[in-house]
């Protein structure tokens, strides 16, 4: 598969390759024919085991990070500094006891959570995660991805409405409605990296993005449609995962937990697997559109190894997940909603209509300029306009004083 | 501008997050079973028995009058009166528990039995760690897991416990005026009585005189 000869490696490639090296060594004790499907499914159990254990490591720093935010320490208590605490939690929610409510529907209310993880995890299989990594190279793989993301507001309902509990359907109305609101404009920005990429292929598009300018990574984030549209995407992925400040579909204070109320024990554990993993999965998919996926941000630092580049963008944009979460109250839902389609939609559009610009307007400064204005002047004004006549300062209260 | 607010919330949390690694008067956790703050001179949780001297079962200041046990709102004491006296700290013979508990699971912490307690004899403590593996036999404390010395009494609330032996003392200085007064006044009485007694066979003598 790969074309270097071996007197040729060097130890930045041998170490940048080093799971591909793996694999191809391990398949080699095969029989020819068997080789690409075992490939495929070494690659399987190392995407398997990866993002669990990233899941189980994200667990412990959010809560830490939260605490700290929060002027706390955070779980310190299992293990030194406290990092054997998903142990602890895989132990208590393997141990717990499984309810399924008497009236719920059974065996939707079992496939809710195996439905949201299986394809939750069916993503990563177009997400190029290193150079020569990525487990499919599917022609299509942008829309590959969307129609799996998109899948798991099946499960969601699913689990909301199996349970026959009103605040599980409650919840599970609420992260529907939110979820498709907000696929809109993900998919939309998405439209925008297609446009100039002229790929739907993930790999093709990671590579458009792999050329540097002096030492200015040719990375979508720094253009300004690109930055629009990550922005846009920011936004629209954190209502898609559900997350602060768009947690209304699990908002405790007023639906117990949404639509996992009704469950316990290991199924709660892989919503919440599921969850987490379906959070890697958009950021990857975010860094590998907008921040150049595995390529690093400036030439010489292409001697760290791709995938580690790859997976500390991840992370990074995980700690931003988790900033936000410690920092934003929830929205109300007239709030989401009005925000989805008034503010988020026709930005979106416009975004889409000063990428084509973008497009057509040639090498050269004047398409910076143009697209940097309109962008800029239509968003003070859409938010000039939007907070028109609004109050903003101490709350004052007609009765209750 | 839009957006104005969230970068501004950003800013501070990223200040939290930050200066909880830098400065520690941030971080107002008390990380509990390692480090204590010392408890409140007025904390109360449930009640004990006052003992005075070296020996709980001597010592105790109750003399099973049975006050807290009726005025106890959610009845969780039991007091079995003695059949003999022994004699109380000035030196009275009064009754004392053979058997006094009290059912902590029961108890709420009110402290009426301290307040209606005419012979200070019940306190409020202020041990929290009660926890125990045994609902029952574990929570109802007896006579002698209740007992705890006028020391440890000073210790837990000291200007509750001054006070409390500053009346004691008067209560016990006024006894032992009475009963100096009263053995004054036997002794007069006894001399004036031996007097009139020397006094009335004195004339026959002084007649003999």
């Amino acid at each position: 598969m790969l074309a270097t000869p071996a007197s040729t490696l060097s130890v930045p490639f041998i170490v940048d390759q080093v799971f591909v090296l793996f694999k191809d060594w391990l398949v080699s004790f095969l029989p020819t024919s068997w080789r690409p499907a075992a490939g495929i499914v070494l690659g399987v159990i190392g995407i398997v085991c990866v993002y669990p254990g990233l899941f189980a490591l994200t667990t412990v720093f959010e809560r830490k990070g939260l605490g700290r935010m929060q002027n706390r320490y955070g779980p310190n208590r299992v293990g030194p500094y406290g990092f054997f605490q998903p142990v602890a939690d895989g132990i208590k929610s393997l141990t717990k006891e499984d309810i399924i409510p008497f009236d719920a529907d059974a065996v939707v209310h079992f496939l809710a959570p195996l439905t949201l993880v299986v394809t939750v995890f069916m993503g990563f299989a177009v997400l190029p995660m290193g150079r020569n990594m990525v487990l499919v190279n599917l022609d299509a793989g942008l829309l590959f991805f969307f129609s799996m993301s998109a899948a798991t507001e099946l499960s969601v309902f699913m689990a909301g409405w199996s349970s026959r509990n009103k605040y599980s359907l409650l919840g599970a109305m609420r992260a529907v409605a939110q979820m498709i609101s907000y696929e809109v404009p993900l998919l939309l920005t998405t439209v925008a990296v297609v446009m100039i990429a002229g790929s739907l292929s993930l790999p093709k598009i990671v590579e458009a993005q792999s050329g540097y300018t002096g030492w200015f990574p040719h990375w979508y984030i720094f253009t300004p449609w690109g930055l629009a549209s990550f922005l846009i995407f920011a936004i629209a992925a954190t209502a898609e995962t559900n997350r602060s400040p768009f947690d209304l579909p699990e908002g405790e204070s007023e639906i117990v937990a949404g639509y996992h109320t009704e469950y316990s024990g290991f199924k709660f554990a892989l919503f919440f697997l599921g969850e987490y993993v379906a959070m890697f999965s958009i950021s990857g998919i975010g860094v590998t559109l907008f921040l150049g996926g595995w390529s690093a941000p400036l030439p010489f630092l292409n001697v760290v190894p791709s995938w580690l580049w790859f997976f500390s963008k991840v992370m990074l944009s995980i700690f931003v997940f988790i900033w936000m979460r410690g920092t934003l109250p929830r929205l109300r839902q007239d709030q989401l909603m009005n925000f989805a389609w008034k503010f988020v939609l026709p930005f979106t559009l416009l975004n889409l209509g000063v990428t084509a610009l973008w497009r057509f307007m040639g090498e050269g400064w004047a398409r910076w300029v143009v697209s940097s204005i309109i962008l800029a002047g239509v968003y003070v004004l859409m938010g000039r306009v939007g907070m028109f006549k609004k109050h903003f300062g101490p709350r004052s209260y007609r009765y209750a004083e | 501008m839009l957006g104005e607010g969230i970068l501004k919330g950003m800013a501070e949390t990223a200040k939290n997050f930050a200066g909880s690694f830098v400065s520690v008067d941030r971080l107002t956790t008390v990380e509990y079973p390692e480090q204590r703050i010392p408890t409140f001179e007025n904390a109360r949780v449930f009640p004990f028995l006052v003992y005075d001297g070296p020996d709980w079962a001597a010592g105790l200041r109750c003399v099973a009058c049975q006050i807290c046990e009726k005025e106890c709102p959610p009845k969780c004491i039991y007091i079995e009166k003695s059949q003999g006296k022994k004699p109380d700290f000035v030196g009275k013979p009064q009754f004392y528990p053979t058997r006094f508990d009290i059912d902590i699971s029961v108890c709420m912490s009110c402290q009426i039995c301290v307040e209606v307690c005419p012979f200070e004899a019940i306190k409020m403590d202020t041990e929290f760690e009660l926890a125990t593996d045994n609902r029952f036999g574990g929570l109802l404390l007896d006579r002698q897991q209740l007992a705890k010395s006028n020391e440890y009494y000073h210790q837990i609330h000291p200007t509750e416990a001054t006070e409390v032996d500053a009346r004691l003392d008067a209560e016990k200085e006024a006894a032992a005026a009475k009963a100096k007064a009263a053995a004054q006044a036997a002794a007069a009485k006894a001399g004036e009585a031996a007097k009139a007694a020397s006094a009335k066979p004195a004339p026959p003598t002084g007649g003999e005189d």
